[in-house]
């Protein structure tokens, strides 16, 4: 009997281990996109189609009419304008607090890591420490705070409030980027005469590319989807969409509109959504460079 | 034209001292190098020259300037460093310009400047690429044109060559050379761990160990009068060969013993007065023992040859003792065939094993 000689690329085998690892990814795909494929196919469905209970079906008449009403027509109380006016409300909020949480955490990141201020670490620890502290806890401190100096449910409140919870994390996402870039690359602009901020600009900022966009990706959904800091200090003008939908849906007159609170619901979700799909790899980097690694 | 001068500098990371009380003078002009194991303290007395560590203690000259607490800018320095550290994201040009840019220099004058040490490193066809565009020599060629550009009276160069094929590591070590010879008012002071580096580059080379300086001469001192067994054994490569014996009296004078080998001292230079009896270490380096027929060290026996080309490595045994020779090329002797050997005497060097000190 002649042994076969081994030769070339090793034969793949399929294993037993291989079709239970796709078996568990098929079944926890459909675990979670079930959820959304009905929340997608009961958006498209009139609600004569909705009360027959064949919440899985393709529509019969597929109708965007619910999309519409969501978007312009939906109540909240009396007033009748639909998600648009919270997705504008959150829009107003999310550029001013994206830019300047951003432009703090870098800022930070960078005299922490590079400067070597007497109490870095210890100030470093406590901004840390900040970040475990449940928001609850400071939510009543900040309004009375807040109201005491006049800018209470504002807009430039909720910008603030933003802010200055997304220091930490933002802090602690570029120290650690910026701890691993070659220490010599600053000693060496430190001889070339830069200051802090020369250093930050024309060195330090056009590096950061990457964790620019895992912060901007943070941030984005973070902020988007918050829910708490804006009901509590937004004030009623500029309520974000989370809390418009929120309203929406639990406000009741007469039979609730399924079809019109499902497609309300993907309109909120859109731009967290749009996110991770644009900037799946990044977002996974991000997580795994930022937080993970002390 | 600017020397430098490090009195009593102390260094400290938290409660750890790193440098305690190190003085040295650097003359203007000259090409010294710090020499010494990792972890020696030599980076660190760099990087307190440069300004980018706080000293904790003593004072930093440059010139006639006392520079302890001025920023690194002010010192008139510029540094090299082992990574290279080029601004990614700038172009060679750039890279090169940032330091005038950062001093506001006349738009003219940086154009200049950078054109004329671009051509005295041959990069001026580089200058707009990106570091990344370039190879490990081209970049660090970029990052002594960087230092070079900024006319700093005292440059500092730590482990420039390290990252550095062994080729490329032998062409730039000659063009820093050539460079100092033609910039020769500036003040150079560079960080190895390379005794090669070390010896074709200094004019004065500082072995240093454990935080201190353990000798300070030209390179030919270093070499042939090393100061202590660490400097003996840490310059020179092959190693230097080591016997422990003892000091030994009688009517031909002083000599040196080591079980069954003997060897008369009559021309050694001593340093102090020896005692008979004291325990010494006999140090001498490969090529200072030849190959003879009657020299004072027989039974020995071949054991090993390795060919270096120009020159081939013998290694010999007897009298428990395993010893290296350098010799020339065409010296092969049969494995196991009996030698016998004769120290060069004037190149011998004696130590007392207990302080490790030349004697």
């Amino acid at each position: 009997m002649t042994m076969m000689q081994a030769s070339g690329r090793r034969p793949s085998r399929i294993s037993a281990g291989t079709i239970g690892i796709y078996a568990f990814l098929l079944i926890a795909a459909v675990f979670f996109l079930l959820p959304a494929w009905i929340m997608l196919m009961t958006s498209l469905k009139p609600m004569e189609e909705i009360r027959l209970g064949n919440i899985l079906m393709w529509p019969n008449a597929v109708t965007f009419e619910p999309w519409i009403r969501a978007w312009s027509e939906a109540c909240t109380g009396l007033d009748c304008r639909g998600v648009s006016v919270g997705f504008w409300n959150s829009v107003r909020i999310l550029i001013p607090s994206l830019i300047l949480s951003i432009a703090a955490g870098a800022v930070t990141g960078y005299a922490l890591s590079f400067w070597r201020v007497r109490g870095a670490n210890v100030m470093f620890g406590l901004l840390l420490l900040g970040a475990f502290i449940p928001y609850q806890v400071f939510l009543y401190p900040l309004v009375r705070i807040f109201a005491v100096t006049g800018i209470y449910n504002s807009f430039a409140c909720i910008v603030l409030v933003h802010v200055i919870f997304g220091l930490p994390i933002m802090t602690l996402l570029f120290r650690n980027y910026y701890a691993s870039l070659p220490v010599e690359l600053f000693k060496a602009a430190r001889v070339d005469g830069g200051g802090f901020w020369s250093i930050f600009i024309r060195i330090i900022l056009p590096m950061s590319t990457p964790i620019l966009i895992v912060a901007t990706i943070l941030q984005v959904t973070g902020i988007w989807n918050d829910f708490l800091f804006g009901l509590t200090f937004a004030g009623r003008d500029n309520l974000p969409m989370t809390v418009q939908l929120n309203n929406i849906v639990s406000s009741r007159q007469g039979e609730s509109q399924y079809n019109t609170e499902m497609a309300a619901t993907i309109l909120t979700a859109m731009i967290p959504l749009a996110v991770y799909f644009i900037s799946g790899r990044w977002f996974v980097r991000g997580i795994a460079s930022g937080a993970v690694k002390g | 034209m600017s020397s430098v001068s490090i009195r009593d500098l102390t260094v400290a990371f938290g409660s750890t001292r790193v440098l305690n009380g190190l003085s040295l003078d650097v003359q203007a002009g000259e090409f010294i190098v710090l020499l010494g194991p990792s972890g020696c303290g030599k980076s660190t007395l760099l990087n307190a020259v440069a300004g980018l560590l706080d000293v904790a203690d003593g004072q930093v000259w440059i010139g006639e300037r006392n520079v302890t607490w001025h920023e690194p800018k002010d010192r008139g320095i510029a540094m090299v460093f082992q990574s290279y550290a080029l601004y990614p994201r700038m172009n060679v040009r750039n890279n090169m310009a940032f330091g005038l840019r950062m001093a506001k220099t006349p738009k003219a004058e940086i154009e200049e400047r950078v054109t004329r040490a671009a051509e005295l490193l041959q990069i001026s066809h580089l200058l707009d690429r990106r570091p990344d565009q370039l190879s490990g020599g081209q970049r660090q060629r970029v990052a002594i044109g960087r230092a070079l550009v900024r006319d700093a009276h005292v440059f500092l160069f730590d482990e420039p060559l390290s990252n550095l094929d062994a080729q490329l590591r032998n062409e730039l070590r000659v063009e820093i050379k050539k460079l100092h010879q033609k910039i020769d008012t500036t003040t150079m002071i560079y960080v190895t761990h390379d005794q090669i580096e070390a010896l074709t580059l200094a004019d004065r080379i500082v072995v240093m160990k454990d935080q201190k300086i353990q000798q300070m001469g030209t390179p030919d001192e270093i070499y042939l009068h090393p100061a202590n067994l660490f400097v003996a054994g840490f310059v020179g490569s092959p190693q230097m060969n080591f016997f422990e014996g003892e000091l030994t009296g009688g009517p031909g004078g002083a000599a040196f013993k080591s079980g069954e080998l003997h060897l008369p001292l009559d021309g050694y230079n001593f340093n102090s007065a020896p005692v008979t009896g004291q325990r010494l270490t006999l140090g001498i380096r490969p090529e200072h023992i030849s190959i003879t027929e009657n020299g004072p060290w027989q039974g020995f026996k071949t054991e090993l040859v390795e060919t270096h080309g120009a020159d081939n490595l013998i290694w010999v045994g007897g009298h428990n003792h395993s010893l290296r020779l350098r010799q020339p090329g065409d010296c092969k002797p049969a494995l196991g065939s009996p030698l016998t050997l004769a120290p060069d005497m004037s190149h011998i060097s004696l130590f007392d094993t207990q302080t490790s000190m030349r004697i």
